[in-house]
């Protein structure tokens, strides 16, 4: 049973409703066999933060379609450094133009996914990222 | 980890609890020697399961018991703990855990602590773990832990021997009264609650449930109709024998968690009068200790067989030519 499972959370930091998204990617990296916490709609960073420290998880997944990432994914990130949590892996997806990736990378996101992005690609992306700290 | 290892945890620092609860989820070796550690240190906190069928309101009804529980004694605020189990895919071995959706009201709140674990197979409604994670909590000085099973029918009676106190959640419109005669979950119940009370059909759900738990006491129920509690007649029996109440509540709004919560901390003094806290305790450790011999011989045992033979005794039971029975007193004089 010492069998070590991918804990994610996955989350939606901000006020848009639309949670069609986050739940078909929770729903496809259970279908990877990965352990998925779900934490609802409208999440502060303080909630995420604390929900990621409490779960202890590898991968936190934030889905944002409101055009707050600039102001929600900074916020999390550092909370997430307080916690001493900077190994966890972020993921994000949604509606995120273009010019604002090479800062969200820069501050450790580890991927940004737009509409359409296959979930093999993620599920893929998240092992890869976990593997070299494993 | 070394002997150190232990303190953040008692000191209450809140990832290294995390990271623990991560370690014995998984039981590894260094979280084996932790709890060894802790053992020590357990025993203080008030194990609290709360178990029935999915959609019953589990989730919500755990959030506003652990909200009523901060509020309780405002000087001097019980820290509470929760453990919730969902289930785990058969098929991929994932899992969705929600639980936390419903518990939104209680982040930010430093001395509530969540977490959510998946099944990983096991089938009591909790999962192998459960207990684990239960020790760890109830070292690091959390007064109140709820456990939250999967959503559990009729078999899933694990809980019960993990917890000291077992709350039965029901919901009006979910099957009639035979589902409520039949063995298993109504049994373990110290308390039970008809949660969704604001929905029809929870007149009938009551009747149906007060008719069973009468039922469980005919001598007392001869006696006193339908008056569950409190009759003076029977004091002298309150000592030893517990008439799980019946209650009903609203989680969404927080309707009878009051009342709940009195049952609740009722029911925990009404244990230690009785001897029967101490009495759970010795079961649940005694439990525990069997199933980790049973493991423990099962594995040592068969390290000592070499794969082949065991494999060649197999294909002998699929050729008729032994039977399970005979395979296993073949093993044991170590003549397979």
């Amino acid at each position: 049973m010492s069998e070590r499972k991918i804990r994610v959370l996955v989350a939606k930091p901000g006020l848009d409703g639309h949670d069609r998204g986050a739940k078909v990617v929770a729903r496809a990296l259970r279908d990877a066999g990965m352990e998925v916490i779900y934490t609802g709609l409208r999440q502060t960073p303080e909630m995420i933060a604390e929900a990621a420290m409490q779960e202890d998880v590898d991968v936190v997944g934030l889905s944002i379609l409101s055009g707050a990432h600039m102001a929600l994914i900074p916020r999390i990130m550092e909370l997430l450094k307080v916690n001493g949590q900077e190994r966890v892996k972020v993921f994000v997806g949604g509606i995120i133009p273009d010019e604002d990736c090479p800062r969200l990378k820069e501050i450790g996101v580890t991927a940004i996914y737009g509409p359409g992005a296959p979930i093999e690609k993620i599920v893929n992306d998240i092992r890869l990222a976990l593997k070299p700290s494993k | 980890m070394v002997k150190s290892s232990i303190d953040p945890i008692l000191s209450g620092e809140r990832m290294a609890l995390a990271r623990l609860l991560t370690e014995v989820e998984n039981d590894s070796p260094a979280a084996r020697r932790t709890l060894d550690e802790l053992f020590p240190h357990t025993g203080k906190a008030h194990l609290i399961g709360v178990t029935g069928a999915p959609g019953t309101g589990k989730s919500s009804l755990v959030n506003q018991i652990a909200l009523h529980y901060r509020r309780a004694d405002a000087a001097n605020p019980n820290r509470v703990a929760i453990v919730a189990v969902d289930p785990t895919s058969p098929f991929t071995g994932g899992a969705v855990l929600g639980d936390r959706v419903r518990m939104r009201d209680l982040s930010g709140d430093p001395g509530v602590f969540i977490r959510s674990m998946a099944s990983r197979g096991s089938l009591g409604g909790l999962a192998q773990a459960t207990a684990g994670m239960v020790q760890v909590f109830d070292a690091a000085g959390f007064e109140i832990i709820l456990i939250e099973t999967v959503g559990a029918g009729q078999t899933e009676v694990d809980i019960a021997r993990l917890a000291h106190t077992t709350l039965v959640v029901e919901s009006p419109g979910l099957g009639d009264d035979i589902q409520a005669i039949k063995a298993g979950i109504l049994e373990i119940a110290d308390i039970l609650v008809i949660n969704k009370a604001d929905l029809p059909g929870v007149d009938n759900a009551e009747s149906a449930l007060r008719g069973m738990l009468s039922l469980a006491r005919p001598v007392e129920n001869l006696i006193h109709h339908g008056q569950v509690m409190s009759v003076p007649e029977t004091e002298s029996q309150e000592d030893s024998q517990w008439e799980p109440p019946l209650l009903r509540t609203i989680a969404t709004d927080g309707t009878g968690v009051e009342e709940l919560l009195a049952a609740i901390d009722q029911h925990a003094l009404h244990l230690r009068r009785t001897g029967g806290w101490k009495q759970r305790e010795r079961a649940r450790l005694e439990a525990e200790l069997q199933t980790l011999l049973t493991e423990t011989l099962v594995e040592e045992f068969r390290a000592r067989i070499p794969i082949k033979h065991y494999t060649a005794l197999v294909e002998k039971l699929v050729q008729r030519k032994l039977s399970p029975n005979e395979a296993v007193k073949l093993l044991l004089k170590g003549k397979a």
